[in-house]
């Protein structure tokens, strides 16, 4: 499809039932679906004529920790075919296993291992399921909203033991978090901003 | 009786000059054949991505130049494009230029780096000599516009930081013309060298749609014979006005990727001339003072700026609820943002595509049936650097 107003009818008609959402900014499409349905739409995505979303850019995940369904998982797709950008998202609860793109996409098995490392989700199906960027041992996962800045435990050579050790991080002095956020109104979308966020309160 | 033998696995790396940095590589070899390449990486992770969800949009800027540090200022480009979008500010025609202009700067840096320690990965010593004099010329033109050599922090939303100091553009020009030779020097020791060739011809083949199915972007699709190019594909600031040319390859092995960067270094030192030639005088960021902050004349001045300087170090300014992926052509390939705002002053996530993560996610598939020498020379054409790789 040449521009993003007839993708998103071809996508809405083509995938009716699967897809919750469409919406179109920044020159990107941007679909919600749910967890059963994304395998599919991929598959579709990749492999018609008119979409060819051939690559798979990047997955990742973001952490409302205070939303009931935590995570939402995001792919980004880009067809070079077609010149366009998809951005594709579901929402997922804490402890629920995802399928793996790895089948359709190879490029997602680091991307997929990188999730799993930074924010604890897990993949049906993935070939190679271990941590990527932390350390060997490392217990928990530092994007999670949840997980403090300053980390649980720190590592340094001991010339006692002859052996680098880790131990519970001890800080000289607290990290400190300042507030600066002031009810200072400034041009007009942050008065937008503020607003709407008093009527959801 | 036959004697059953076992597969050797070797430990290449986290210190090995050919790693390009820490990277831990299990091969299990089969004799001197490589049968599997498995890539332990993160030795050099810093949480970038966490940092930057506790820092105001203006503070995030300097982790970017800390990713791919070869080419600082190409990643704060794409930052700054994020949230420009979703502040859906205009950027001065000048600061546009400039900021090309460092663009280029960055990308020849990177691909002199790149080419020259291929070589040396592959046995030539005197590329690396010879190409790090000219970085080392580039680095002060980073070190007079930002005051630092590498990690440059130059880049704001809605411009740059400060002008070009007096005499940089002739310099700039200058260097323009001396560098084709330097560029053709390095070509006649490598391009028709005959270990170089033997060592990187047929080495490392890429096809057209495995380069799709990885992720691959950057030299190494276009190495595969894809022409795309986010700078031509996708404009963003002021490519448009530029004419340059997309070199493509057409093997698709080491030493294909090798010519791109060459011939791309030269497309890169035209594009240099023609933003010298087009830049006019002008502001060089934003003017919305809620943006950027005023200039130290003004605060002395106005109090109005002084309360901007005050509040914009401070708090700094509040982004409006979006969600965004920008991405920019770096040496290296397609460097994305993916940055998620929620109104407040610090981003919500910030979750950064490194083109080198997927291409070192291929190490396996490249080099599975190669020779155990063909390791570096394979790593080098991928082009990885560990900040980005580790973020």
């Amino acid at each position: 499809m040449k521009n993003l107003e007839d993708l998103e009818k071809k996508i809405n008609s083509e995938l009716t039932t699967k897809i919750n959402k469409t919406e179109i900014k920044h020159n990107q499409i941007y679909l919600e679906t749910d967890k059963d349905d994304f395998l599919d739409i991929s598959l579709f995505l990749k492999t018609n004529n008119d979409t060819k979303f051939r690559q798979l850019i990047d997955i990742t995940v973001i952490d409302y920790p205070e939303r009931n369904q935590r995570f939402d998982v995001v792919y980004l797709f880009l067809s070079h075919e077609f010149n366009q950008r998809l951005v594709l998202k579901y929402s997922i609860s804490e402890n629920e296993v995802i399928p793996s793109l790895t089948s359709i996409f190879p490029s997602a098995n680091w991307m997929e291992r990188e999730v799993f490392d930074m924010y604890g989700v897990s993949f049906k199906d993935h070939p190679d399921l271990r941590r990527i960027l932390t350390d060997y041992g490392f217990e928990g996962h530092p994007l999670r909203k949840d997980f403090p800045l300053t980390g649980h435990i720190e590592v340094r050579y001991s010339e006692d033991e002859k052996k680098v050790i880790s131990e519970p991080v001890k800080l000289e002095q607290n990290y400190r978090n300042f507030d600066y956020e002031s009810p200072w109104e400034g041009t007009k979308y942050i008065k937008e901003e503020i607003d709407s966020n008093d009527k959801k309160n | 009786m036959t004697k059953k033998i076992k597969n050797l696995n070797l430990n290449f790396g986290p210190q090995h000059p050919a790693a390009h940095g820490v990277l831990r590589l299990i091969l299990e070899l089969d004799g001197e054949v490589v049968e599997k390449a498995d890539p332990h990486i993160g030795l050099l992770h810093r949480g970038t991505e966490k940092l930057i969800e506790n820092k105001t949009y203006m503070q995030a800027v300097p982790y970017f130049d800390r990713l791919d540090y070869v080419a600082p200022m190409n990643q704060e480009h794409a930052f700054a494009l994020a949230v420009e979008k979703i502040l859906k500010i205009d950027v001065p025609i000048r600061a546009q230029y400039i900021r090309v202009l460092f663009c280029e700067i960055g990308r020849i840096l990177s691909h002199i780096l790149n080419v020259t320690t291929q070589a040396l990965d592959v046995g030539a010593l005197t590329p690396s000599l010879w190409g790090f004099e000219e970085r080392e010329t580039l680095m002060t033109f980073y070190e007079r516009a930002s005051g630092s050599r590498l990690h440059a922090n130059y880049f704001r939303a809605g411009g740059v930081h400060q002008d070009l100091p007096k005499g940089l553009e002739d310099d700039i020009s200058k260097f323009c013309e001396s560098f084709p030779k330097i560029i053709n020097d390095l070509e006649s020791l490598l391009t028709d060298n005959r270990i170089f060739k033997q060592r990187n011809v047929d080495i490392g083949v890429v096809t057209k749609q495995d380069a799709l199915d990885y992720s691959f972007s950057g030299v190494m699709i276009r190495g595969s014979g894809v022409p795309w190019d986010l700078r031509k594909s996708q404009p963003y600031d002021c490519y448009e006005n530029l004419d340059f040319k997309v070199p493509v390859g057409k093997n698709g092995d080491c030493y294909d990727r090798y010519l791109c960067r060459i011939e791309e270094m030269k497309e890169s030192v035209s594009i240099i001339k023609q933003c010298l030639s087009k830049m006019e005088k002008g502001p060089i960021k934003s003017l919305d003072g809620k943006i950027s902050p005023p200039t130290k004349s003004e605060i002395k001045e106005s109090m109005e700026a002084l309360i901007h300087h005050f509040k914009l170090f401070t708090e700094g300014y509040r982004v409006p609820r979006d969600e965004i992926y920008t991405a920019v052509e770096a040496p290296k390939g397609e460097f994305g943002v993916y940055l998620i705002s929620d109104g407040s002053n610090k981003p919500y996530k910030c979750k950064i595509r490194a083109p080198g993560f997927s291409h070192l996610q291929s190490m396996d598939y490249l080099i599975k049936g190669h020779m155990l020498a063909d390791v570096p020379a394979v790593l080098g054409s991928l082009d990885i650097v560990f900040g980005e790789v580790d973020r």
